[in-house]
């Protein structure tokens, strides 16, 4: 199954070759894909960057008086220090009187660090074990096989087991999806290679006497760069979605750390009476993960060399 | 005849080796992360419960041998007994079963049959309006948690509207029309990110094979344009198709965990979830165990229908 | 008077916006007798397929027909509805491709592919059909219709395959056949063939025939008339006898004189030529699929001896499968052989390693068919062509110097080093890959064909470019080509390879006045428009008619 999965994966994300053109870098400014995705996506960043600033209280606080809050309920919030202010809940209150608002902001943190590092993570590790596989006979046997295996076992159900062995924090969580995900990457990197050692820019390269570490480092690489960007941000997109699953199914990052997943698993109870805790999280998720995917098919798009040659 | 032998016995030999890797790594996850047995017994256990934890499950003989054990006993259908309940884990996974095979296999079939024309279609009219709006809801398709789709659709179809009932599971022993309408929600849910996928994968393939050679020789030939679509186009585009299908399963059994968990509908899904938070992994690893296999095996059978969508392969 | 079969009248085609040029085809005006085959002889991006397309409705969405008429039997295609042009293709106009093996669809078996066609105009039970599919079959000349009905593409012959092509645009004997270069991706014995069938074909059923082709050969040898055009404009029309022999437009003289002759134009080296480099028995076996996959055991090279002097050109031909790639792959060492043995100036250096390795890879260099793909498009063209020189030791500086001098050698200036490789044609492509080679200081230079993938007024300057640095660097040049014309033209000695073996070598004047071996003289026969003489640069030759 293996050789013609990669080249539906392939497929997938690159129709044609997997060089890209230089000029791409204009062609990627102009287009709307691009724009509006990394744009929305810078939006999330910096409000989740600059929270403490946007007029967020903390967090974690609860406040016994302002138990489920419709959005748009104004009242007055006990603050920690014993405090009261007026406050207006723009989006409501959860079942144990938290600001919903504040939670969500900080949960974005959480959202945006975890996407980042686990595809950060898994590309590398993944584009080592591709390149390795690419490259060394031996290892192509042994180290791809594992991959196959661990492809086979659903990355939710897999992520779920390790999550709960190795107790939740931020750093097991993020290596529980990367172990996941790298299976994905080696592949796709694999596959790369190996296409890409077949270009006769290659053989030319080795005919001139290149070693085969510069060969890698200076015509394999860069040609496989453009699709290994485009599987990073789809790798970031599921892993963020896998994280607030995980927090949905109850193994996530502990209850007290606000993250999106987190506030939708408590809303639930009370989904019936008061659906904004589970809408508003899901709805930052869904737009955040939106973003990071149009980014990722606008990447793909200009990227491909053959999409603006396409009809003529 | 001999090339279609020799491709399903390499074929099945591939999925073996597969398996035999799956089944390590389950048995070296809980074994390769820590004391099982303190895992076991949780956080307040004393050593000497630990202790004798470890014994009862024969942790402290060497790995090989205990791999053996486990697996000879998985040869034979015995997964063990679950940690919790000290039933038989066979048995708990086999009273989950009917739900999650019914779950599963109703999104399989519905995906199947919206995301294929969808794609054709897309594909067909490239870049077309059509095709750029099916894409930006199969993008969505992909952004949109699971879990937030179900809850959107439990408020609005079941609670606003009354249509569908909220949650829960109905056999199909108990008529034909309450388990449908239980399962309505759960696998239209599911199928969302599954319909996405399968859907690209038809529009790249098809939209390839429209500009490949052999189309334009069956426009030459004044085949109608239906014919040089379904005959030439969606024909050459069977293979990527089906291996999406296959390889998209991983990912429908891994969102069963999460439906079942919505719809509070007890199947294996939901067994394994709660399986976790009791902290019995044997069941876990039994239930991992048995969907893994499944992929394996339905992946094992995709590859042998490439026989019959390409006969490059057979001859 | 009748109408002509085909009248294109005052055609222009328009490009979409960002193309290179605005119109595809402008202003193109001609037409084609029942019963006469006429050629349309272009470039490559002269317009010539864009114009096949136009007239059987096939253009792509965004390019359309601005103006003029396309009159089939008198009735406007240009105007027709898409229902109408769909009764006409296959019924009263028909076009087969150069390329048999990806016009087919690759799922279906080829009796189902012809029989479409009747089941899509004709009303003919299933039975009908299929005797009038196995009758065209046979009517094609293919051996064993039954099995040729029931069988895939991928299980014939490219010969066998353009031979369906042929018999699925005939069967319905429609008045028009458009061949659009049907013979360049084949062999040039399977090309004779399928000429000589198209040729036969035609006559019988006194079909008009609009055959685009590339290649003045084919047209020497087969066109009743011919139009010759450029940049979408025609330039010259008429007979062959007169425009092959006295064309009267710049252009046209330009491209005929640019098709190399037959006449080997290069005598063998004195006798005191040292052997350069010397192949003894080299073998190299392919084995595919290995462990339980079905193993198939291809010898791409048995037993090959050969020897090639200091300083002169040695062609390799054969037709594809012949091995002459993979003796070019393994005399460059960029495969290992599985047996046999090479020397490099008396010395042994199949199993060399390491520094010594490197040293032999210095000395013997290769250029590749496909310009378009053996430059990395995410380099300069400087970082290429210095990339050698650095890996032997040369520092960033003195490579950067060095890549000047030798885009100046190749007719290229110095100051687009810095550009990126698509900012370049595949002649001048093909330019800065022999740069590349040069910049190592070789000794062997082995061009895997090199200058097959070139339009012929390119090839030609290429092929100059390859003897004037031959003699300035005293380089010994193996040349690998499919094309007889270009071995005569730039070859003192020729290898003639068939399945994997050299079936006969000696001077060129002996192989190409004196052919020993059999398949030599086939090979030699089967060369399209060979009595006529091509490449001479006055010329007085006078065309007679076959």
């Amino acid at each position: 199954m293996h050789d013609i999965s990669d080249s539906v994966v392939t497929t997938i994300l690159f129709p044609s070759s997997a060089t890209a053109v230089p000029g791409a870098w204009r062609r990627l400014k102009r287009n709307w894909s691009v724009r509006l995705g990394g744009g929305v996506l810078i939006f999330f960043a910096l409000i989740s960057l600059f929270a403490p600033w946007l007029g967020v209280v903390d967090p974690s606080w609860l406040d016994s008086g302002n138990i489920n809050r419709v959005p748009g309920y104004s009242g007055s919030f006990a603050l920690p220090s014993g405090e009261n202010i007026a406050r207006t809940f723009w989006m409501g209150t959860d079942g144990s009187g938290r600001d919903i608002y504040s939670r969500v902001l900080y949960g974005g943190r959480i959202s945006l660090v975890l996407g980042i590092s686990v595809a950060a993570l898994s590309i590398v590790i993944g584009l080592t074990v591709g390149l390795a596989a690419g490259y060394v006979r031996w290892i192509d046997g042994i180290v791809m096989r594992v991959m196959d295996g661990l492809m086979a076992i659903p990355g939710i159900l897999l992520a779920l087991f390790l999550v709960a062995l190795w107790r939740a924090s931020l750093e097991t969580v993020i290596a529980a999806i990367t172990l996941t995900e790298i299976p994905r990457v080696a592949r796709l990197v694999r596959s790369l290679v190996l296409s890409i050692r077949e270009e006769p820019y290659v053989e030319a390269a080795i005919s001139v006497g290149t070693s085969t570490s510069k060969l890698i480092w200076r015509h394999i690489l860069p040609n496989a760069v453009a699709p290994l960007i485009v599987q990073a941000t789809y790798v970031c997109a599921v892993a963020m979605i896998m994280e607030s699953a995980l927090s949905f199914l109850g193994v996530g990052l502990p209850l007290d750390r606000p993250t999106w997943g987190n506030i939708m698993a408590e809303g639930r109870a009370s989904f019936n009476l008061f659906p904004h805790n589970v809408f508003i999280p899901g709805a930052f998720l869904a737009l955040t993960v939106l973003s990071v995917n149009m980014l990722g098919d606008g990447l793909r798009d200009t990227l491909d060399p053959r999409f603006g040659r396409r009809g003529e | 005849m001999k090339s279609m032998i020799r491709f399903f016995v390499q074929r099945l030999l591939s999925a073996i080796t597969v398996l035999m890797i799956v089944i390590v790594i389950v048995f070296m996850l809980i074994r390769l992360t820590g004391d099982p047995a303190a895992i076991v017994a949780g956080d307040s256990a004393t050593t000497e419960q630990i202790q004798k934890i470890r014994e009862g499950m024969g942790l402290e003989r060497p790995l090989p041998t205990q791999f053996g054990i486990w697996f000879g006993a998985l040869l034979h259908g015995d997964l063990g007994e679950s940690f919790s309940s000290h039933e038989s884990v066979a048995r708990l996974i086999g009273d989950c079963l009917e739900p999650t095979l019914a779950l599963a296999l109703c999104t399989i079939f519905f995906a199947v049959i919206v995301a294929v024309p969808l794609g054709t279609i897309a594909g067909w009219r490239h870049g077309g309006w059509l095709d750029r709006t099916l894409m930006s809801f199969s993008t969505l398709g992909f952004s949109v948690p699971v879990f937030v789709l179900g809850y959107i659709l439990i408020w609005l179809v079941s609670l606003k509207l009354g249509w569908l009932p909220v949650f829960g599971y109905e056999r199909l022993s108990d008529g034909f029309v309450p388990f449908i309408r239980h399962l309505i929600l759960p696998s239209f849910t599911l199928s969302l990110i599954y319909i996405a996928l399968i859907a690209r994968v038809t529009r790249a393939a098809v939209s390839e094979a429209l500009i490949e050679d052999f189309v334009r020789t069956a426009r030459a030939k004044g085949l109608s344009e239906w014919r040089v679509l379904i005959q030439h186009a969606l024909a050459n585009s069977a293979v990527p198709i089906v291996t999406v299908i296959g390889i998209g399963l991983t990912l429908l059994l891994g969102g069963v965990v999460v439906t079942e968990r919505i719809y509070a509908i007890h199947g294996l899904g939901d067994l394994t979830v709660s399986a976790v938070l009791d902290r019995d992994f044997r069941v876990v690893q039994a239930v991992i165990l048995l969907f893994s296999v499944t992929c394996v095996l339905m992946n094992l059978l995709v590859d042998l229908t490439y026989l019959i969508f390409d006969p490059r392969i057979r001859y | 008077m009748t109408h002509p079969v085909l009248q294109v009248d005052a055609l222009s085609v328009s490009l979409p916006r960002g193309a290179d040029r605005t119109k595809a085809v402008s202003d193109v005006s001609f037409a084609v007798r029942s019963g006469q085959l006429m050629c349309l002889v272009g470039e490559s991006g002269s317009g010539k397929s864009m114009i096949a397309h136009t007239v059987m409705g096939l253009l792509p969405r965004n390019v359309r027909a601005t103006s003029g008429r396309v009159l089939l039997t008198g009735e406007d295609i240009l105007e027709g509805t898409p229902r109408r042009l769909r009764e006409l293709r296959g019924q009263q106009m028909s076009m087969i491709f150069q390329e048999p093996m990806t016009a087919l669809s690759p799922v279906m078996r080829c009796g189902r592919q012809i029989d479409e066609l009747l089941v899509q105009h004709c009303n003919l039970s299933s039975g009908d059909r299929r005797k009038r599919v196995l009758k065209m079959l046979e009517h094609v000349r293919l051996p064993d219709a039954e099995r040729i009905y029931s069988s895939y593409p991928h299980q014939l012959s490219g010969g066998q395959r353009q031979r369906i092509m042929i018999a699925m645009a005939l069967i319905l004997k429609p008045a028009l056949l458009i061949a659009d270069e049907p013979t360049t991706a084949l062999d040039v014995t399977t090309q004779a063939d399928i000429l000589r069938l198209i040729r036969d074909l035609q006559r019988e059923n006194n079909t008009a025939v609009l055959f685009i082709t590339h290649d003045f050969g084919v047209v020497a040898e087969i066109a009743d008339t011919v139009v010759v055009i450029k940049d979408g404009e025609v330039v010259e029309s008429g007979l062959p006898s007169n425009v092959l022999s006295q064309p009267c437009h710049a252009y046209t003289r330009m491209l005929l004189a640019a098709v190399p002759g037959f006449k080997p134009r290069k005598l063998q080296l004195g006798s005191d030529a040292r052997v350069k480099l010397h192949a003894k028995g080299l073998t190299r076996i392919f084995d595919s699929g290995g462990w339980l996959r079905q193993s198939r055991r291809v010898i791409a090279a048995d037993a090959v001896d050969l020897e090639v002097y200091k300083g002169e050109t040695l062609g390799i031909v054969g037709e594809s499968g012949s091995g002459k790639s993979t003796v070019a792959r393994l005399l460059s060492r960029l495969i290992t052989p599985s047996g046999g043995e090479i020397e490099l100036d008396s010395l042994n250096v199949t199993r060399l390693r390491g520094a010594a390795a490197l040293e032999f890879r210095r000395k013997v260099q290769v250029v590749f068919q496909d310009p378009y793909r053996s430059l990395n498009p995410r380099r300069t063209v400087g970082a290429a062509i210095s990339e050698g020189p650095i890996n032997f030791g040369a520092s960033q500086a003195k490579a950067r110097e060095r890549s000047a001098e030798l885009m100046k050698l190749v007719q290229l200036s110095p100051n687009s080093l810095n550009r990126y490789p698509h900012e370049f044609s595949g002649g001048q492509r093909q330019r800065i890959c022999i740069a590349r080679a040069l910049a190592v200081g070789p000794e062997v230079i082995i061009a895997d064909e090199a200058v097959s993938a070139l339009d012929v007024s390119v090839q030609e300057q290429i092929l100059a470019l390859f003897e004037e640095i031959q003699q300035r660097l005293h380089l010994t040049l193996i040349f690998i080509t499919h094309d007889l014309r270009v071995a005569a033209q730039i070859c003192n000695r020729v290898v003639v390879m068939q399945q994997g073996r050299v079936v006969e070598q000696g001077p060129a004047t002996q192989i190409f006045q004196n052919p020993r071996h059999e398949y030599t003289r086939a090979l030699l026969a089967s060369a399209p428009g060979r009595d006529f003489e091509f490449g001479m640069k006055e010329s007085h030759s006078i065309f007679e008619p076959r």
